[in-house]
């Protein structure tokens, strides 16, 4: 016994230090792995669905309209202070509607879904973890993977992009507020405009990117929950990781899409 | 009717710590085991173990003499819809209601209509003395010895082979112990079922065991009839048994 000890220590305190940095690494992406094979093969537990799709869409609505809103209308006055230096006022419509649609819509609304989805996800599964919930659905022959993770998974890439384009409206309509009210525009014109100048794949590549938060949400509130450890105060640690972990991957992941986007656009 | 289970050279470590170092059990069908033991020893890890939620260090679970994991996944899946576990804890589903905590398994694994899986948890509910009336209750609107029923409900729903029961009556007061032990030894006499109980409480432990099991330092150090427990012929579990803080056992007072 003793023997073994220390002829394997080296390669026990190795092999613990590679699995240490596999398991930072590797546990989401097994866990997505997973999650994934769940959500695209049947059985799928459509009531679980349904009820995931109102919890993290339209229960959501309130939130991402209010923040997109608020943007707009802030980006349109400071599109206007910065344009006055150049004379280029005028462009306040495209760069409002360019900046909701490509950048500020998906992410701000991610963001905010980040603290109000991801940490609830955290929280239940986390909770569900340490009461043995978890447990217990495995003994009774349920996949928790099927029943917790995919509807969740699921419910988050197909409401993102919905919110995310409601966003845009109200984000452009916050920034027509402002515009057509302090700031002389006029209505119709400014409408006219920020249709011209907007293309599809503005919208379109906002919207890849509302999808792949939308997963990045789901994966991080589900993966820190189920792997909580310890009780209440294993659940609150999940819920914060999972916060902190889903809005650096947003941000990480957004400046990735730009970048290939910036080629294709 | 029930299958049989056994533990072969069963070993389960954490890193350095070794919780099971050698556990030999096996329980046939209509028979009733408990296991005993200081906290801490690796009862629940042994049952986690055996009913396939933890994956043994080495050594084997045989189901009918199939090896649970070494298995493939469909023979796994298989073998583990046989059992029956009743958690520690209740481990209730807090945001279903008590009849769908109860057919859970029937509607999500066995592809059951609601109407129908209502029909037969109210049926369970029945077994274990309870009525339609909580059916439609959230498992937080009831008392710790009503959840442990519910529980047990869901565990024998589907009519397992196998059952497991980790400390059913802890926390519960002296009358409802005795209506989870006697709900208990039915439920194994009815469905023939094969159990293996662990527990703290020797009151309840004399009333389901057909066989005592003593789990310490990782290895089962005695086996034997229920009426041995008195005079077991062996300084550990008489010890253990009758409580004594003298004796072969020693319980660290730092921890
Ligand atoms: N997932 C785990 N990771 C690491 N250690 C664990 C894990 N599960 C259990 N242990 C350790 O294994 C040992 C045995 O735990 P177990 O829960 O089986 O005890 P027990 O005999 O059921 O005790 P009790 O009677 O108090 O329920 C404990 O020291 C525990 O810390
Ligand atoms: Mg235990």
């Amino acid at each position: 016994m003793t023997m073994t000890h220390a002829v394997f220590t080296p390669f026990a305190l190795l092999g613990r230090l590679t699995l240490g940095v596999f398991a930072a690494l590797g546990g989401p992406v097994l866990f997505a792995g997973q999650g994934l094979k769940a959500a695209f093969t049947p059985r799928w537990y459509l009531t679980e669905l349904m009820k995931q799709l109102v919890r993290v869409g339209y229960l959501s609505l309130p939130v991402v309209g209010l923040t997109a809103l608020f943007t707009g209308a802030a980006l349109a006055l400071n599109i206007y202070t910065g344009g006055a230096r150049f004379n280029a006022e005028r462009f306040v419509p495209d760069i409002v509607a360019l900046g909701i649609t490509r950048e500020l819509g998906p992410v701000i609304a991610s963001l905010m879904l980040a603290g109000r989805v991801s940490a609830a996800m955290a929280a239940e599964i986390g909770a569900m973890r340490a009461t043995e919930q978890i447990d217990a659905m495995r003994t009774l022959s349920v996949d928790p993977f099927r029943y917790l993770v995919a509807p969740r998974l699921l419910a988050a890439v197909i409401t993102l992009p919905i919110l995310v384009a409601i966003a845009d409206i109200l984000g452009i309509y916050g920034g027509y507020l402002v515009s057509t009210r302090t700031l002389g525009f006029d209505g119709p014109i400014y409408i006219k405009n920020t249709w011209n100048f907007l293309t599809n794949w503005d919208v379109i590549s906002g919207l890849i990117k509302a999808a792949v938060f939308g997963f990045l949400i789901a994966l991080m509130g589900c993966y820190h929950g189920y792997k909580a450890r310890g009780g209440a105060q294993g659940v609150g640690l999940a819920a914060t990781l999972a916060v902190v972990t889903a809005a650096i991957l947003i941000f990480a992941a957004n400046y990735v899409l730009t970048t290939l986007f910036s080629g294709a656009g | 009717m029930g299958a049989t289970l056994e533990l072969k050279h069963l070993r389960k470590a954490f890193g350095r710590k070794v919780v099971l170092d050698d556990v030999n059990l096996d329980v046939k069908p209509g028979q009733s085991l408990v296991i005993i033991g200081g906290s801490g020893t690796g009862k629940s890890v042994s049952l986690k173990c055996a009913i396939g939620l933890m994956t043994p260090t080495s050594g084997q679970v045989l189901v009918d003499g199939t090896d649970l994991h070494a298995a493939d996944k469909e023979t796994r899946d298989e073998l583990q819809s046989s059992f029956g576990m009743l958690f520690q804890g209740g481990a209730l589903f807090d945001s279903l209601r008590i009849w769908e905590n109860v057919g859970f398994r029937l509607i999500y694994a066995n592809n059951m209509k609601r109407k129908q899986a209502r029909e037969a948890a109210i049926e369970a509910l029945g077994r274990v003395g309870m009525g339609e009336d909580v059916a439609d209750l959230y498992p937080n609107e009831l008392s710790g010895g009503m959840q442990k029923r519910v529980s047990l409900a869901r565990a024998i729903v589907a009519k397992p082979k196998i059952l497991f029961f980790d400390e059913p009556t802890t926390g519960l007061d002296p009358i409802m112990a005795d209506v989870i032990d006697k709900l208990i030894v039915e439920q194994v006499k009815d469905l023939g079922a094969a159990a293996i109980s662990i527990t703290h409480d020797m009151v309840s432990a004399r009333k389901i065991a057909d066989e005592v099991a003593m789990l310490y330092e990782g290895k089962i150090i005695w086996r034997g009839p229920v009426d041995k427990l008195d005079d077991p012929g062996n300084d550990y579990v008489d010890q253990f048994v009758h409580g004594k803080s003298e004796g072969p056992i020693k319980i660290a007072a730092k921890v």
